[in-house]
């Protein structure tokens, strides 16, 4: 009893802290908005755009770094859009061996940062900064008000857009063919995708480290699949499994000063086991 | 000249004239000329490679015309075509309900707007209904069996045209009897109306059910009546005289 008690004090004593409490909202938004476009990626085959991504966003990190910027997302967003949709045209065309492109794409990035990091970085501590950038780390304790005024923005955009296109990317998901035929100009949904997909890792790669975005994206919509029916209620308990183990992964990761994106991405591995047991025990 | 439609008139609905089929710049056939009118069941054969889904495409949009020249008829607005493609792999284990997949088709009724209006998913119930798959709406696609699958995507290319129904080798990989039902169901649909344009391996079903068909060759292709063909070279070399 006491240990709880003491659990719960510690927990007042960090939210009375606003940017302990800028934290908990920025980590749930993202993983919102990460599970709602996972969804789509993991059903359209695309989740090696998220894993192509992340990596990109690094190398674009540590030379944003190195310029010194207030801002690093002046560089790293637009780069890892290039990305996006670099890697989209490069996964579709069946004349060039696609997947050992993406993989050159995306090791390279992860190459070239970590060089430029050791090159140029003014830090005294390199390996901490490519720790944390890459595993994500207290920067997320180190958000500012207008910060997480944009994060919020950003995310009511996301969930509005998809929302809004929630029919057509129905269709585009599940039969791409169809769709066009259907008038619906897929090529545009697919770059839309894409470019949300790379928005997501960017702002994402605060909260868990760049490695780690890809979990925040393919585990909610994989653990949601196990046990859902619809394509709604895919959609919208992978929404659910998001956002509750993104909360209760930085709680968590408060209580017992693990680091924030581990702890989200271990929370999220649970709950792909406990869906997935319970999806083949009611299939029998 | 434009096709003014009167009572008793049969409407052509396409007209393919010196088609030329390829995709990525390579040329597969040549001068294939053909026209589908209201109520007709065409049967498009051909070797694999031949270039039958490569002229499906091509008539759905979904491929540039290489040379040629397809003609619409009024009756038939752009997007107004029931097209069911073959299955893909991502659709094997895809977690939505009948229902969602079905709706989906009504979507090019829906022109700009976001959101299904009571129209649409009247559409979608009669259509369910008329495909004896009303019970399933609350399924999972994935748990269905190949046969009721196809009648799911069926309703859905339903929805988006009542009119003419664009199918893609539709019987692989169901069942014998599955296919038998599968093409009965399509007869009936003919017989109500329906235009189908059908791209089939299925030579004897072809004869049997189609009323007109276009084998596609690379240099020299047959079109005419399906009793025409029945009587044709095509039909012997390729072993129709089995039956």
């Amino acid at each position: 009893m006491t240990q709880v008690s003491e659990m719960v004090s510690t927990l007042q004593f960090y939210l009375s802290y606003p940017f302990v409490r800028y934290a908990l909202i920025v980590g749930t938004l993202s993983a919102l908005c990460a599970s709602l476009l996972g969804v789509t990626l993991v059903l359209k085959r695309f989740s090696y755009i998220g894993d192509g991504l992340s990596h990109v966003a690094f190398g674009a990190l540590a030379i944003a770094t190195i310029f010194d910027l207030t801002n690093t997302s002046v560089i790293v967003m637009p780069v890892t859009i290039a990305a996006a949709v670099l890697i989209l045209r490069t996964g579709q065309n069946p004349k060039i061996n696609g997947d050992a492109a993406i993989e050159m794409l995306s090791v390279g990035s992860l190459a070239i940062g970590y060089l430029v990091m050791h090159l140029f970085s003014t830090s005294a501590n390199i390996s901490g900064d490519v720790c944390s950038t890459l595993f994500g780390s207290t920067s997320i304790l180190t958000l500012t008000r207008a910060q997480v005024w944009v994060f919020a923005i950003m995310s009511v955009a996301v969930v509005l857009l998809f929302e809004l296109l929630y029919n057509r990317i129905f269709a585009v998901t599940f039969d791409e063919s169809f769709a066009k035929a259907a008038g619906i100009r897929t090529n545009v949904y697919n770059l839309l995708i894409a470019v949300i997909t790379a928005v997501i890792i960017v702002l994402s790669m605060n909260l868990v480290g760049s490695l780690m975005t890809s979990a925040l994206l393919v585990f909610p919509a994989l653990s949601a699949m196990r046990v859902m029916e619809t394509f709604k209620g895919v959609v919208i308990f992978s929404a659910v499994i998001a956002v509750l183990c993104a909360f209760f992964g930085i709680i968590l990761s408060i209580l017992f000063s693990t680091p924030v994106g581990s702890t989200i991405v271990a929370m999220n591995i649970a709950a792909f086991c406990i869906n997935y047991v319970i999806g083949k025990l009611r299939r029998g | 000249m434009p096709c003014v439609r009167r009572k008793g008139e049969v409407m052509s609905y396409i007209k393919c004239e010196g088609l030329a089929l390829g995709y990525e710049g390579v040329s597969v056939a040549r001068d294939i000329s053909f026209e589908v009118n209201e109520g007709d069941y065409l049967c498009i054969l051909g070797e694999n490679g031949a270039g039958k889904s490569t002229l499906m495409k091509t008539l759905l949009g979904l491929n540039p015309l290489m040379g040629g020249k397809i003609t619409f008829g009024e009756g038939l607005e752009r997007y107004g075509i029931g097209w069911l493609p073959q299955q893909t792999f991502v659709q094997r284990d895809f977690p939505a309900s009948v229902w969602e997949i079905v709706l989906s088709g009504t979507l090019p009724k829906c022109r700009g707007r976001a959101f299904f209006g009571a129209a649409e998913k009247q559409l979608a119930a009669e259509n369910l209904k008329r495909m004896d798959i009303w019970e399933l709406r609350r399924k999972c696609y994935r748990n269905l069996s190949g046969g009721q699958q196809q009648k799911v995507l069926l309703a859905r290319a339903l929805c988006a045209s009542s009119r003419l129904l664009v199918l893609d080798e539709p019987v692989t990989g169901l069942d014998p009897k599955a296919t038998a039902e599968f093409y009965q169901l399509l007869k009936t649909l003919n017989e109500e109306g329906l235009t189908i344009i059908m791209v089939s391996h299925d030579i004897h079903a072809a004869v049997r059910y189609a009323s007109h068909v276009l084998h596609i060759e690379r240099e020299q292709s047959f079109f005419g009546t399906a009793e025409e063909y029945a009587q044709s070279d095509f039909w012997k070399e390729i072993g129709g005289a089995i039956k």
